[in-house]
């Protein structure tokens, strides 16, 4: 199957990236090299291309009441012009997606939800409809990400007022966009959803204003930094959403897809939990090596691993069993053969000095 | 190093290895493409000097940040050293694959053994384009 592209694809290749395959989509994984990227965006500002993402539209009279009924958090807490960060979850509390929800006005929303899941999104927010228009909107849209700490100046303050979480209407390079303070690492900094034919007008402008273009290896790192899950990764549509850490971004006292059975494992506790962890010794954990306690007895897996650029150690997460998932707690990981110590620290492992 | 550079005064080895032959002893290290298929190299986990390394079998791992590479050996022999500032600073590996970013120095069992590497010809024949 031939990879699909993003407006931005001929600027990447023009730029020298190295392209990879990401769920189906031919996507820079680095330009000048992942470290580089990674600390332009902790010390000043990059831009990712996250066209490939999707956005659905979720509108008409009962489109509260029905994302209600099908996603975790809880809608209500939000007004018009403010985001949230949420989860479409199954009948076994199992997490199908990790998306945001912006809400533009009564019954209008905008789901911005993981590329490889759309689809499945899509055709799980159908069934469940009754009579509220979804609509797959992702191959009108592109997206971009400009995160760091002087984000705010490459865009000459014109979106420093969006509050976190917080989106609006704004015009960048001429082209209308929709721009929100969200992200995925940790830094200040917006997301900004374009009209496909206006991503490249948009891509050049923030480019020609000191940002750095950062693939998706830098985008993995920052985030694992921070600990935002990834999904496909850390959460799957066969992992428990509390056993993943993620009880507060879930309204157990309103009724969703699943919410039965999160209730229970809130209550009784999840036999695993998602931790984060640092390793005590030179090694990088990888996902899936084999997580031991210190007699060498499995007790869970890693899920995302990697050497931190910021830190310059190996830090990871992983389901442990939750006997162990307290912080402190000494852990190994089975880096292919050998074993290396690990103890779970408290997220996120990388905090801003202040 | 933006362009793959290949010295014609080495050996290679086909699965991107570089051989530095010093009478009776041999350098390794890995390749420009060996390099820039890894990305950035973040650690080196070498063997212990006296260890034992054997032609096509892995001798150490080269990491970087969202790959691991078995390092393979060219020939077999005895390490004799191990490349220090690469396991302080694994980019050496990538800013300097020939020189600086050497990975081990090995006592070879079978001085003539190398006959079996290739030309530099012959292992940019099998580089992809």
């Amino acid at each position: 199957m031939t990879p699909r592209t993003t407006p931005l694809h001929d600027s990447h290749l023009a730029l020298g990236a190295r392209m990879i395959d990401f769920g189906g989509w031919d996507m820079p994984v680095y330009y000048a090299g992942i470290n580089e990227e990674h600390r332009a965006v902790r010390s000043a500002a990059g831009v990712f291309d996250v066209s490939h993402m999707g956005q659905v539209d979720i509108s008409g009279p009962g489109a509260e009441d029905f994302l209600q009924r099908v996603l975790s958090n809880d809608l209500g807490r939000i007004a018009d012009g403010q985001a949230q960060y949420t989860l479409l979850t199954n009948d076994a509390g199992g997490i199908v997606d990790d998306l945001i929800a912006y809400r533009r006005g009564p019954d209008d929303f905008l789901l911005v939800v993981n590329a490889s899941n759309t689809e499945a999104d899509v055709a799980v927010l159908q069934a469940a409809a009754d009579g509220v228009s979804v609509v797959d909107r992702s191959a009108e849209h592109g997206m971009i990400a400009l995160q760091g700490p002087t984000s705010d100046d490459v865009l000459d303050g014109a979106v420093a007022d969006i509050p976190p979480f917080g989106f609006a209407e704004r015009t960048v390079a001429g082209v209308a966009c929709l721009v929100a303070r969200t992200g995925y690492t940790g830094e200040r900094g917006v997301e900004i959803v374009t009209p496909a034919d206006g991503t490249l007008a948009v891509w050049e402008h923030l480019l020609a204003h000191g940002a750095v273009p950062c693939g998706l290896g830098a985008r993995d790192t920052l985030r694992l930094e921070v600990c935002y899950p990834l999904h496909g990764n850390d959460i799957s549509p066969t992992t428990n959403a509390i056993a993943a850490g993620l009880g507060w971004v879930c309204a157990l006292q309103k009724d969703f897809t699943g919410v039965a059975v999160l209730r229970r494992t809130k209550e009784e506790g999840p036999a695993q939990r998602l931790v984060a962890f640092r390793m005590q010794e030179r090694a990088i954990p990888r996902g899936e090596m084999a997580i031991l306690d210190r007699d060498g007895t499995s007790i869970g897996a890693v899920t995302s691993g990697t050497l931190s650029p910021s830190m310059d150690e190996g830090i990871g997460m992983g389901y442990v069993r939750s006997d162990h998932a307290g912080v402190s707690s000494a852990i190994v990981i089975d880096v292919r053969g050998r074993p290396r110590e690990a103890v779970v620290a408290g997220k996120p492992l990388y905090k801003k000095e202040s | 190093m933006a362009e793959g550079v290949y010295p014609d005064d080495l050996r290679y080895h086909r699965e991107h290895d570089w051989v530095r032959l010093d009478g009776d002893e041999a350098v390794f290290g890995i390749t420009w493409y060996a390099q820039d298929s890894l990305g950035e190299v973040v650690y080196f986990d070498p063997p212990g000097v006296g260890a034992q390394v054997t032609a096509d079998e892995p001798y150490g791992e080269l990491e970087s940040v969202k790959a691991v590479s078995d390092v393979i050996a060219p020939l077999s022999g005895e390490v004799t050293a191990v490349n220090e500032a690469v396991t302080e600073n694994p980019d050496l590996v990538n800013r300097d694959p020939y020189g600086e970013g050497w990975l081990i120095r090995v006592r070879l069992d079978d001085v003539s053994s190398h006959g079996e590497l290739l030309d530099v010809d012959a292992y940019k024949a099998l580089l992809p384009e």
